[in-house]
């Protein structure tokens, strides 16, 4: 009788996405980012043909080019550990309004505001870095103070902080990053436990400052607002016919919207087309959707957004880290503020203020910054709790050795180290 | 790894309370993209095929594309008035930026590209005479280079337009500037009319002379293009044509030879004056003038209001046309009919006679006959050829004149006088025959200082040699002469000849009818035109110093009117050939002295213009052409 020979065993060869140290990623979220950015690249390539003569498609490749540094990014950060960013939160704070700052000195201004840097590739956008990195700032410097009981001191200090940089993008001056600042700030606040008296007292008391200050500066003369700023904000309540005008922006933006019917005009969108709309690949790109696409296109895009937003949340509930929930949070304010503004303003329901839309709108900065939070949410995802049975984790869930095991295996060296597998 | 290090980093139960909140952003967000969608749902859906109209209109551009206006041509086919094309910079107002600061910059630039100042452009728009939100024209005839920098930079001034128009030419310069008329833009006014259905503001139309009378032919229809633009006005496509077609020619009755003549005559005379040269028997007009007269290119031309009513102002009232709108006393011009009234109604017999004294009484006023020639006794041939005043005060005195009418007055209607001329040209005037009821109307409103008292026979005797109230104008003497001349037919006088297509077809023929037949015994004409024509022909009549040695055998009657505080005014009126009359020449000359002096020699001259030509053959096949059968 012989002995058995050891049978050969062959290891199978592990996934492609083991092998990339992906297999932490929402598939969802990142099906619906892809599907989102396609769809912008799709657009830009049948509605922008005409915009340069000579180079019908300058829009296209860059924003494809943006598309595809933007995904690899995201998919790094999904494998970076994110809590090691609370470490250098006080560095990151620092160079976010560093580089606010430093857009005054060396900025170029553009249509009357200040707030890009010429770099050989594109135009670097400073605030667009500094939504997400006040994301993960403000988050660390909140967390701090979480045990603690909230003293009203303590939300003053974090609301302070929170809004520095507001104020100071709104100086550039720019409008709708500012206020993304602000929204990204509160919600943070809001999920970090602020007791909801706080949050009473400082919607009141803002109320009250801001207008008692613009009353009080309209008496003196002085206008917070800039002419433009103000009339855009009104604008939508009231139409006009010149082409300089704001009003006029949404107006074209509603008659384009609403001219797409069900199915939209394909290449009859002329409302689009003949520069009726200026900003058509930036602001306005929800416009073009409309009018081409139509009520299917356009329901679809904000179908996306939902998955989106729905996997956001889902990342803030199961975050192994407190932080992680927070800075989930912010992103999702980050996106959702975005969205919500730009359509509702192409729709004619929100003033006209400057927001792009995450991943559609035309723009390095923008597309690149967007999966840069994407990003962060994949690698809040890739180290949460777990929800269900994924390959290579126990089902235990819940006990700190499994999750950090979990973590471990997705640790900085992103080696995958034995789970006794 | 240092994760073990931080026992804090509990991976957080999810507490009721972040539960509750992460719950409330979750209700937050939903509610607002319902929101969003719900809005979605009524743009595209609800509202869908509103804003798809509104989509549609807006990059449409409607261009008005003007026709050629019709030519006005002489009966010869001579060309009197055309068009020539011309460049014009045209300037909306009202598409102007409404923001100051930026129309002020743009019509800065356009200032510097016309060499105007800002404020000139501002001046030059307000003192043109226009209607609110029609264009002003600021330059017309604009050289290559700025063309074409206009039509590149388009965008870059908004509510300025370069426009390619049709601006009139008139070949002869001021020559029968009064009866071709001006056109002029269409009045808001004049839009509501049923006749200009169709027309836009800025369009152009006739507005006085036979360009107003025949406007209908003269100015075609606008035809149209449908081109695509985008929000910059660019053009980006034509999406559709709609040809225009051009204006019919006008084919007048006026022959330019006769005209020249009779204008020529009355600028050497350098006098006001007018004249009128019309068929007997159909009532076509040879030659129509007036002097002073204006060279009607200056209405082509941008001008402004100040230069406009300087223009008319002119010493003179040149922009007056005598012909049919100088209403005067005719002075023994009158006379044949006077004659007539007096034959027809039997109130004498040609042969009575009355002694020519030299004056006459009639209740306790003496009054003269011209130069105080005494010319015995006459009958009513002799009367006529003498022009002898108190064989007509005679007439006067007896002929019955009571409250609308009288026997001279009745005439005088029935001949076309005292009423409006039914002519192809507008504003003639209906001129006035004294009647009793008119003289005492005036007098009892006070509306007339110099009508101080009321009718009494007086008036009459002074009607009846053509003097005191009566107003008559070249036209209506004409018409008067010729009903005597062709046996009593009333002709309705016309400029126009006939309308032509651009193909050469005709498309209108213009005859009007005669107004009315005059129930003249053929022996009263015969003893009035023989009257006349002894005063041309025979030695002691009136008008033969100029007449007599005429080869064409005449029938004409000389009158010289006396006016309040000036020369007076000199009047003849003239058929031929006597025995078969083609012709009828009226000529007035204000402060002309005796009719032989100053209008018989005109007359004269267009009368020899006419044979002349005619002999040529130059009338007679155009005539035949423009008179038709009959």
């Amino acid at each position: 009788m012989e002995a058995a020979k050891p049978s050969l065993t062959i290891a199978p060869r592990r996934p492609l996405i083991e092998r990339l140290g992906l297999t932490g990623i929402d598939g969802v979220m990142l099906g619906a980012a892809v599907g989102l950015i396609a769809f912008s690249v799709f657009t830009l390539a049948t509605s922008t043909r005409n915009e340069i003569a000579g180079r019908p498609y300058y829009f296209v490749d860059r924003q494809a080019l943006y598309a595809i540094l933007g995904i690899a990014l995201m998919l790094a950060i999904s494998r970076f550990d994110y809590t090691r960013l609370r470490e250098v939160s006080v560095t990151i704070y620092a160079l976010m309004v560093g580089s606010i700052a430093f857009v005054f000195l060396v900025g170029t201004a553009v249509r009357g505001s200040n707030r890009w840097i010429d770099l050989p590739l594109f135009q670097f956008e400073p605030s667009e870095l500094a939504k997400v990195l006040l994301c993960v700032s403000l988050s660390a410097l909140v967390y701090e103070r979480v045990r603690r009981p909230f003293g009203l001191r303590a939300t003053v200090a974090l609301l302070a902080i929170g809004l520095a940089p507001a104020a100071l993008v709104f100086l550039q001056p720019d409008l709708g990053t500012g206020i993304v600042l602000v929204a990204i700030a509160l919600t943070i606040l809001f999920v970090s436990g602020i007791p909801w008296q706080h949050f009473a007292a400082i919607g009141a008391t803002a109320a009250l400052l801001a207008g008692g200050a613009y009353a009080a500066g309209s008496a003196a003369g002085v206008h917070f607002l800039q002419g433009y700023q103000q009339d855009r904000l009104t604008a939508f309540l009231h139409p006009s016919n010149d082409p300089g005008d704001a009003s006029y922006q949404v107006d074209q933006s509603v008659i384009a919207v609403g001219s797409g019917e069900e199915v939209g005009r394909g290449n009859d969108a002329t409302q689009t087309e003949l520069l009726f709309l200026p900003e058509r690949h930036t602001d306005f790109i929800y416009a073009v959707i409309g009018e081409r696409f139509g009520f299917i296109g356009s329901s679809f895009v904000l179908l996306l957004y939902s998955i989106l937003f729905w996997r956001a949340i889902r990342v803030m509930r199961m975050s192994a880290s407190f932080y992680g929930t927070m800075i989930a949070g912010g992103v999702l304010a980050m996106l959702a503020f975005q969205v919500l503004v730009n359509v509702g303003m192409n729709l004619g329901v929100m003033p006209v203020t400057g927001i792009t839309l995450p991943l559609m709108s035309y723009g390095g900065s923008s597309v690149l910054g967007t999966f840069l939070a994407l990003g962060l949410l994949q690698s809040i995802h890739a180290q949460a709790r777990p929800n269900g049975p994924r390959p290579g984790a126990s089902v235990e869930g819940g006990t700190l050795s499994v999750s950090l095991k979990q973590g471990a295996t997705f640790g900085p060296r992103g080696r995958r180290k034995g789970l006794g597998q | 790894m240092y994760l073990l290090d931080r026992p804090e980093d509990i991976p957080p139960r999810l507490t009721n309370r972040l539960h509750v909140r992460i719950t409330i952003i979750t209700v937050v967000l939903v509610a607002a993209l319902a929101t969003v969608l719900l809005r979605l749902w009524s743009l595209q859906v609800l509202s869908g095929p509103h804003y798809r109209a509104l989509a549609n209109d807006h990059g449409v551009l409607d261009v008005r594309v003007h026709p050629p206006r019709g030519e006005i041509l002489d009966d010869t086919g001579k060309v009197l008035v055309d068009n020539r094309t011309v460049m014009s910079l045209e300037l909306r107002p009202s598409d102007l930026p409404s923001n100051g600061v930026e129309r002020g910059e743009e019509l800065r630039r356009l200032g510097s590209l016309l060499g105007l100042s800002q404020g000139a452009i501002r001046r030059k728009v307000r003192e043109t005479p226009q209607y609110a939100g029609y264009p002003v024209v600021l330059r017309q005839g604009l050289d290559r280079r700025l063309l074409f920098y206009l039509l590149e930079n388009r965008d870059r001034f908004p509510g300025v337009s370069v426009e390619r128009t049709y601006v009139r030419r008139y070949q002869d310069g001021s020559l029968a500037a009064h009866v071709l008329g001006l056109v002029g833009q269409i009045s808001p006014h004049q839009l509501t009319r049923p006749q200009y259905k169709g027309l836009r503001p800025g369009d152009i139309i006739g507005q006085a002379g036979v360009e107003y009378t025949y406007d209908k032919f003269l100015r075609g229809t606008a035809g149209g293009q449908r081109i695509q633009v985008d929000a910059l006005g660019r053009p980006r496509g034509t999406l559709g044509t709609r040809p225009a077609r051009a204006g019919d020619n006008l084919r007048l009755t006026l022959n330019a030879g006769v005209q020249e003549v009779g204008e020529a005559e009355l600028r050497a005379k350098g006098l006001p004056g007018a004249f009128v040269a019309m068929n007997v028997r159909t009532g076509a007009i040879l030659g129509m003038g007036s002097y002073p007269t204006y060279d009607p290119s200056f209405y082509t031309q941008p001008h402004t209001r100040a230069q406009y009513d300087a223009f008319g102002n002119r010493p003179g009232d040149p922009l007056v046309d005598r012909a049919d709108q100088g209403g005067y006393p005719t002075g023994s011009a009158f006379k044949p009919i006077t004659a007539t009234a007096a034959l027809q109604d039997h109130l004498i017999s040609p042969s009575t006679i009355f002694d020519d004294t030299g004056s006459l009484d009639i209740g306790g006023i003496t009054l003269h006959n011209a130069g105080g020639a005494a010319n015995g006794p006459v009958d009513m041939s002799t009367a006529l050829k003498v022009s002898s005043d108190v064989y007509f005060y005679n007439l006067g005195l007896h002929a019955r004149a009571s409250g609308n009418g009288g026997q001279i007055q009745d005439w005088a209607f029935k001949y076309g006088l005292g009423r409006k001329p039914d002519i192809d040209v507008p504003d003639a005037t209906a001129g006035l025959i004294p009647t009793p009821a008119w003289r005492n109307h005036v007098y009892r409103s006070h509306s007339n200082p110099y009508i101080d008292r009321r009718w009494t026979q007086g008036d009459n005797v002074n009607l009846a040699v053509g003097q005191g109230d009566v107003q008559v104008t070249p036209l209506q003497l004409a018409r008067a002469y010729a009903a005597l001349a062709n046996g009593g037919s009333l002709v309705t006088p016309h400029v126009g000849g006939r309308i032509v297509d651009v193909n050469g077809r005709t498309v209108k023929v213009i005859k009007p009818p005669a107004q009315r037949h005059l129930n003249l015994s053929p022996e009263t004409r015969s003893v009035i035109l023989g009257g006349m024509h002894r005063a041309a022909d025979e030695a002691g009549g009136t008008s033969y110093p100029v007449m007599g040695s005429f080869p064409i055998p005449v029938a004409g009657k000389t009158g010289t009117a006396q006016r309040d505080g000036q020369q007076d005014q000199s009047w003849y009126g003239v058929v031929a050939p006597y025995n078969d009359p083609q012709i009828v020449v009226t000529v007035t000359v204000e402060r002309g002295g005796f009719g032989v002096q100053s209008a018989a020699p005109i007359a004269r001259a267009i009368l020899e213009r006419y044979f002349n030509t005619r002999a040529a053959g130059g009338i007679d096949a155009a005539a035949a052409a423009a008179a038709g059968p009959g």
